[in-house]
Formats: structure tokens, sequence, C-alpha cells
């Protein structure tokens, strides 16, 4: 008996679908622009991490060794750091590749080149480029560095110069910004969400409102409630999945036409990309949500009439 | 089989839809409610149906308190009632075949009941070429008889039909009136409200009239006096 009540709500809010199909298609308008502007969110937030990440990425703290720091030592000290919880990886740049990164750095300035060639030897020390796991953490590498130093054969530190110090101001600056977006970010979206998700709950009890009637006459009748509810949820899941599906088909061109133009603008972050490699998530996310806001406003507008 | 005992509701700001009314209708009675409008016939078949709680007194149909049913034995309950109105309640999106046949999926058939019984009730309502006419493509009178259809399928215990002929010619009246005289004689118990003295006076059967609430009359076989 169940699954032969479950068969006829299924049918019953199928058929109701497609019946009543201008009040579905306008539901399925609203909803889609719900998902529409979650999608966007969505994206956003991706592009926003990865520009985040790459203004991040760029942020280090260089220790540059003295020029005849035994390269063992170097590399000890370089273990040691790598052991530090707040550090997420080390660089190692020796003597003779700082060279060649100098002369590519300066190989339209002929000037610098002819004045390295007339000393005679490579003046340019070793160098360790420290990532921290979080701009934050740059501080206690810093002091790390201070307490330590690193002695050589002779007592004397191989440690020429950090680079902390330079850098303070900027990295502090950074964690302030990004921090700041990352928050205006979330905030927007938030609101964004939120009304969208209103904006379509109300458009789904105005097309519940539409067949209270229906409703009374179901309860007149004798239809238990599981019964009279049953339809108008089927007929939420159709809104969900129709907007879902409207809503990724919508995002392939508009993210393929938008792709060459975030690529340039934001330091290579293909939306189109973003979008195929994604398209699992954002996928289940949209269904996800649609389903959910049909469920959920068609079983509470119902409700209304069932009460009274 | 129904009783009213003592029943007064009362709406908002004192004013009184039905004031102490204590009357019984048994089984395969044809009882005729008439009065103006306002006299609180609509409120009195309402409240049998469970719609509406009696502000005083109780409603009874055979041993259960109507009034004290909890929401969820409602449907259950209504399953026994047949109702027609005025307005034909129709369901607008499905057909006068899926009308009928929700009536019946609500009170758990079969599909393969359904197959045989709404047929059945179409052609006995005389809407046996109309089944898959939809509410808005029918006439009143084709209208009240695919409410009649879906009243009776399940054969119920009673038909409340309030003001069935209210929107409807003499010559639908008059079909209509014979549909619910036979469905009476098969043996269900039929409560008829309506302002119509022809149709009352034609039935001839127990005439209850009511007057700003309250019972003024109750004739076996009466005629309409107002």
């Amino acid at each position: 008996m169940f699954f032969t009540s479950l068969k006829r709500i299924f049918k019953s809010g199928i058929t109701s679908f497609f019946r009543n199909s201008f009040i579905s298609f306008a539901t399925v308008l609203i909803m889609t622009v719900t998902l529409l502007i979650i999608g966007s969110v969505m994206f956003m937030s991706a592009m926003l991490t990865s520009v985040l990440d790459q203004v991040r990425d760029k942020v280090d703290v260089n220790v540059y060794f003295v020029v005849d720091a035994p390269e063992i030592e170097i590399l000890e000290f370089k273990d040691q750091v790598e052991d530090l919880p707040e550090v997420s990886y080390v660089t190692y740049t020796n003597r003779e590749d700082a060279l060649v990164q100098f002369r590519e750095r300066h190989k339209d300035d002929q000037l610098t080149l002819q004045a390295l060639d007339e000393l005679g030897e490579n003046p340019l020390g070793a160098s360790l480029a420290i990532k921290a796991v979080e701009p934050s953490q740059y501080e206690s590498i810093a002091s790390f560095l201070d307490t330590d130093p690193v002695l050589g054969a002779e007592g004397t530190t191989i440690i020429d110069d950090v680079n902390y110090l330079q850098n303070k101001i900027v990295i502090e600056r950074l964690n302030t910004i990004t921090d700041a977006v990352e928050r205006i970010g979330v905030l927007l979206a938030l609101v964004f969400v939120i009304a969208s998700i209103i904006i379509a709950f109300n458009t789904i009890r105005l097309a519940i409102y539409t067949a209270r009637e229906e409703i009374k006459v179901m309860r007149l009748v004798g239809a238990s409630n599981m019964y009279v509810r049953g339809p108008f949820i089927v007929e939420g899941i159709l809104y969900g999945i129709s907007a879902t599906l409207i809503t990724l088909i919508f995002f392939y061109p508009v993210t393929f036409y938008f792709a060459e133009y975030t690529e340039a603008w934001l330091g290579g972050v293909n939306l189109f990309e973003y979008y195929t490699t994604h398209f699992g998530l954002i996928f289940i996310s949209l269904l996800a949500t649609g389903v959910f806001l049909g469920v959920v406003s068609s079983f509470l507008a119902v409700q209304k009439y069932l009460k009274s | 089989m129904i009783y009213f005992d003592k029943v007064t509701k009362k709406y908002g700001k004192g004013s009184t839809a039905v004031e102490d009314i204590t009357l019984s209708i048994g089984p395969k009675e044809f009882v005729s409610i008439v009065g103006q409008s306002g006299a609180g016939k609509t409120t009195l078949l309402r409240m049998l149906l469970g719609e509406e709680v009696p502000t005083e007194g109780s409603v009874f149909f055979e041993s259960t308190c109507v009034n004290e049913l909890p929401q969820g034995e409602l449907h259950s309950y209504r399953k026994r009632m047949g109702t027609v109105s005025q307005d034909f309640r129709l369901i607008d999106n499905k057909t006068a075949y899926e009308n009928i046949a929700f009536a019946m999926e609500a009170a758990g058939r079969t599909d393969a009941e359904i197959a045989s019984d709404v047929p059945y009730i179409l052609d006995l309502v005389g809407l046996g070429d109309k089944g898959d006419h939809f509410p808005n493509e029918l006439s009143g009178g084709e209208r009240q008889r695919a409410a009649i259809g879906r009243a009776i399928i399940n054969q119920p215990d009673v038909i409340i039909a309030d003001e069935p002929t209210g929107n409807l010619d003499p010559i639908n009246t008059n079909e209509i009136m014979q549909i619910l005289e036979k469905i009476n004689e098969l043996g269900t118990t039929v409560i008829l409200t309506t302002h119509n003295k022809g149709v009352v006076d034609a039935v001839g059967r127990r005439v209850i009239t009511m007057e700003k609430g309250r019972v003024v009359r109750d004739d076996k076989q009466g005629r309409y006096i107002l």
C-alpha cells in the first residue's frame, strides 16, 4: 500500500507540475535566479580564494647566507627550519643558482652584468626562501631566526641577512587586507544567498497559495495529510531539479565567455576550467540547495493549510 | 446515527451562527435543512464534517464525538462522508475521472478497483463520455454530477449536500435531485441544505427549518415554510 501511495503521489506531483505550467515556469525561473546567485557566489569565492592564495604565495622570508658559508651547514640549518610547525616549505638556492638567477633578472641591464664580470668571482651567497603555513606565522619564524643564530666553524654567524623586517609592514598589511576581503566576501555572499533563498521560498508559498482550495478539497474527500502534502513536495523537488539543470546549462557558456577575462585579470584563474573541473561539486551543491529549498518551502506552505 | 447535542457555535465578537441545537438524524433518512442565508445551515454541516468545532455541545456520528477527533483522524472519519457543494469544489487541474479517482486513492483503494468503479460511476451520473474533461470544460450541471460521483464513489454512510443546486438551472436541478434521491433509495443518508422551495416540496421528506441559528421547525414530511 505504501508503494502504491508513493507511486500515486509522484504521479500526481509530476502531472501537476506540467499541468500548472505557468506557475511551474514562474517558480522555476525564480529558483533559477536563486541558484544562479548561489552558483555565482561559489565562483566568486573560488576566485577570491585563488587570488588571495596567489598574493599570499608571493610572500616569504628570505635568509641570505654569507658568501663563505659551508653548504653542509646551510643544509643542516634548512632541516631545522623545515621542522618548525609554522613552516610550509623551504626552498634552497645555492650560490651558483643565485648567480644564474641574478644574470637572468638583469639580462637587459648591461651595466650591472659588466660590473659583475669585472668582479671575476661570484659575490652572491646562498639563500633560503621560507614559506609559512599562514602569513601570520612569519613573525614567529623570524623570531626563531633571530634567537637561534647559526654559527659557523669559526664561531661567527653564517647568516648575512634576514629580510623579514623589510617585508614586515607589507606582510602585516597584506594579512589585514586579505582577512578583510575574506570577511566582506563571506558577508556579501551570505546576504545574497539569504535574500535569494527568501525570495524562492516566498515564490513557492505563493504557488501553493493558488492551490489552497485544492488542498481543502483534498482534505474534504478524506485524503491524509501525507497524501495531500506529497504531490506538492514532489513539485518542489521538480522545481529544484529543473532550476539546477537550467542553472548548470546557463553557467556553461557564461563561464566559457568570462574565462579569458578572469584568466587575464585574476592571475591565471580560468573560470571555465574551474567550472568543468569542479562540475560534480557545483552540481551536487546546486541540486541539494534547489531540492532542499523546494521540499522545505512546499512542506511549510502546505502545512499552513493543513492546520487551518 | 447523527446527533447534535445542545450545539452552539459562536465566532469572534459574540456573533452566534448556531445556538443550542439538539437534533438527530437516523440512517437512510433524507433530510432537507432550510432557512435564509445566515440561518446556520452550512455551519451545522461544517461541524458535522469536523471543519468547525462547536463552542458548546457535541456532534456525534454513531459513537464518535466528531469535535473531539484529533486532526490526524479526521481524514479517516471524512471517508465515511460524501460532500457536494454549491461551488462544486472539484480539483481544477484534474479531469472528471481523476477527481473521482482521487477520492478512491485517498481511501486507499487499489488501481484495479479504481479502473472498474470510476467508469461505472461516471456512467451513473451521466458523464460516461466526459471523463477526460477538466472542470472548466464542463457545464455547471456536469460539474455537479462529477462532484456527486466523487461523493458517492466510496459508498459513504452520509451524503452532505450544501446547496447543490444553487448554481444550476431548473433542468439540471431536477436531474441532480433525482440522483440524490436515487442514492438515498440505495441506503445512503442524505442531508441537503437549500433555498429552493420547489426542490424541498418535490422531495417531500423530513424538513428542518432554521432561523437565526436555531431550529424553529422539524417536520417529518414537511414543506418549505418561511
